[in-house]
């Protein structure tokens, strides 16, 4: 069996492979602001120097690191409604079980990205903040927060591809992201190398638009006023002071 | 409590309207804006400062002096309420700041209150500490927007003015990186000085720059000690604290070791460790 040009560009074009694609990008976007969030709070109380803010958020960490993303995904689906009857009603789909499953597990690994990032701050730059009167909250909002966000880009952009390519494993609860749509498909019709290797193409392409992004983002955080790219030209200066603020 | 301190102070005054006198103002009693007394603070069981005394009048520039170590910085930070001392007390205009006597003890003030008094504090670190995320003139106007609630388009006309006054109009659209050490640091004035501040610190302004840029951080300070400002510098600029400070303190072991005029201090000091310092950096 040669490889069939036809079948490959088929399915490249299905709409199939395009929803796949689409719910693989989903999961990992959704499940990476829960991880953020919930990870930000977990490196605060990493960082506190309370106990009772340390002990749950290292606690945290060190139990979602352990288990692996497939176990947690399955308990998510299959263990939790058993438990949780309201967790047998429509509205908890194969989609929020998986986004919210590696949301957990993505938590403990970005709170760690943010923890580092917290700390590689400059302890000038609270300390000038505070000096001028700001609040422990407006310290964190308006000073330590932008410097680290930039710190924990690079981290956390390889942690969004990751996630991507974790979605997969969502096909073990019956969601039919990218990978499980190519299976789907070779179950059919044995054409294997066809279809995995338009998966590959979605897969190549959905890192490719997600790195140029990030670079895009990144730049954003470069914290110059661009005057090589805008020479002379003091009202496009201004407006990307703007954008970036 | 504070508000039924203050009355009672000012009537214990016997002449109330000293000012009108046509008298140098150096021979006026004025209210200090800055008190301290008998501050302590230890460290890991290192004893930093140990019961350090002054006053400061409004418009008095003192320069304190000292090898590193003496504890300088440290008393500097605590007038600036970024660190707590272990004891003693410090008055901004009458009223203590840091902290409070509660039934017979002293405690500090949490942070929140803290935040509200360090708005009439200036500080000026040696490393300047701009925020590297925001233009020069968005480094002046956090404080006016973030803390005093201003207005966005108030805010920046009030930093343009300020930025302008420090010599600096035409770079607050550069980001910290594209300035210069001399440039960061005026940025930095100009940063706390945009609150209006009782009293400007300056934790050793000039000992991370260039040689070369010393002069115009050096010379942004004393334009704002004609002003009137009320500061106290921390430096090794000898040259500076002897034109420009009216009043000299030497710091050594957690100790004020010597304080005198400026003439006084470097030409006929009192205490062996001074002349030995002076020796050195002489």
């Amino acid at each position: 069996m040669l490889f069939d040009p036809n079948v490959f560009l088929q399915q490249l074009v299905s709409t199939d492979y395009m929803l796949g694609a689409a719910l693989s990008v989903a999961v990992a976007v959704l499940s990476l602001v829960l991880a953020t969030v919930i990870g930000f709070f977990m490196a605060i109380g990493r960082t506190a120097r309370q106990p009772y803010l340390q002990a749950p958020a290292h606690f945290y960490v060190w139990f979602f690191r352990a288990i692996p993303a497939l176990l947690v995904l399955l308990i998510m689906w299959n263990a939790l409604p058993q438990l949780i009857p309201a967790l047998r009603a429509d509205w908890f789909s194969p989609f929020l079980a998986a986004s919210v499953g590696l949301g957990l597990v993505e938590a403990a690994f970005m709170s760690e990205i943010i923890r580092s990032a917290l700390l590689s701050v400059d302890d000038g730059q609270a300390l000038a903040g505070r000096a001028l009167g700001m609040s422990p909250t407006k310290v964190m909002v308006k000073v330590v927060l932008p410097q680290a966000i930039r710190i924990a880009l690079p981290p956390t952009g390889n942690e969004l591809i990751g996630l991507v390519k974790y979605s997969s494993l969502a096909s073990v609860i019956s969601l039919r992201e990218l990978l499980t749509t190519a299976q789907v498909g070779v179950n059919i019709t044995f054409r294997y190398a066809e279809y995995y290797a338009a998966a590959i193409v979605y897969y190549l392409v959905i890192v490719s638009v997600l790195s140029f992004l990030q670079s895009r983002v990144e730049k954003r955080f470069a914290w110059t006023s661009r005057t090589k790219t805008t020479k002379n030209l003091t009202a496009a200066m201004e407006a990307n002071t703007v954008g970036i603020s | 409590m504070k508000t039924a301190v203050e009355p009672a102070q000012e009537s214990t005054v016997t002449d109330p309207s000293p000012r009108e006198q046509t008298l140098p103002a150096h021979a006026i009693p004025a209210q200090p804006v800055l008190q301290v007394r008998d501050l302590h603070k230890t460290y890991n069981g290192n004893a930093v400062l140990k019961g350090v005394e002054f006053d400061i009048a409004r418009g008095q520039v003192k320069a304190v002096l000292g090898p590193s170590g003496s504890g300088k910085s440290t008393m500097l930070r605590l007038m600036a309420l970024l660190e707590t001392a272990d004891a003693g007390e410090i008055l901004l205009n009458g009223t203590r700041i840091g902290g409070r006597t509660h039934r017979g003890h002293s405690v500090h003030l949490p942070e929140r209150q803290l935040a509200m008094q360090r708005q009439d504090i200036g500080m000026v670190f040696q490393r300047f500490n701009l925020f590297p995320h925001l233009t020069a003139v968005r480094n002046v106007m956090l404080g006016l927007t973030s803390v005093k609630g201003i207005s966005h388009h108030d805010a920046r006309s009030q930093a343009m003015d300020m930025l302008a006054k420090v010599g600096l109009g035409n770079r607050a659209d550069h980001f910290p990186s594209e300035l210069s050490g001399g440039q960061q640091q005026r940025v930095a004035i100009a940063r706390a000085l945009v609150l209006n501040p009782s009293v400007m610190l300056f934790d050793e302004p000039t000992s991370a720059l260039d040689p070369e840029l010393v002069g115009e951080v050096l010379e942004v300070m004393e334009r704002l000690a004609e002003t009137g400002m009320t500061m106290i510098v921390v430096t090794h600029e000898v040259r500076f604290a002897r034109r420009v400070a009216n009043e000299v303190t030497l710091f050594d072991g957690g100790v004020i070791v010597e304080q005198a005029e400026p003439e006084q201090f470097f030409t006929n000091p009192q205490h062996e460790r001074t002349r030995k310092f002076l020796s050195h950096v002489h």
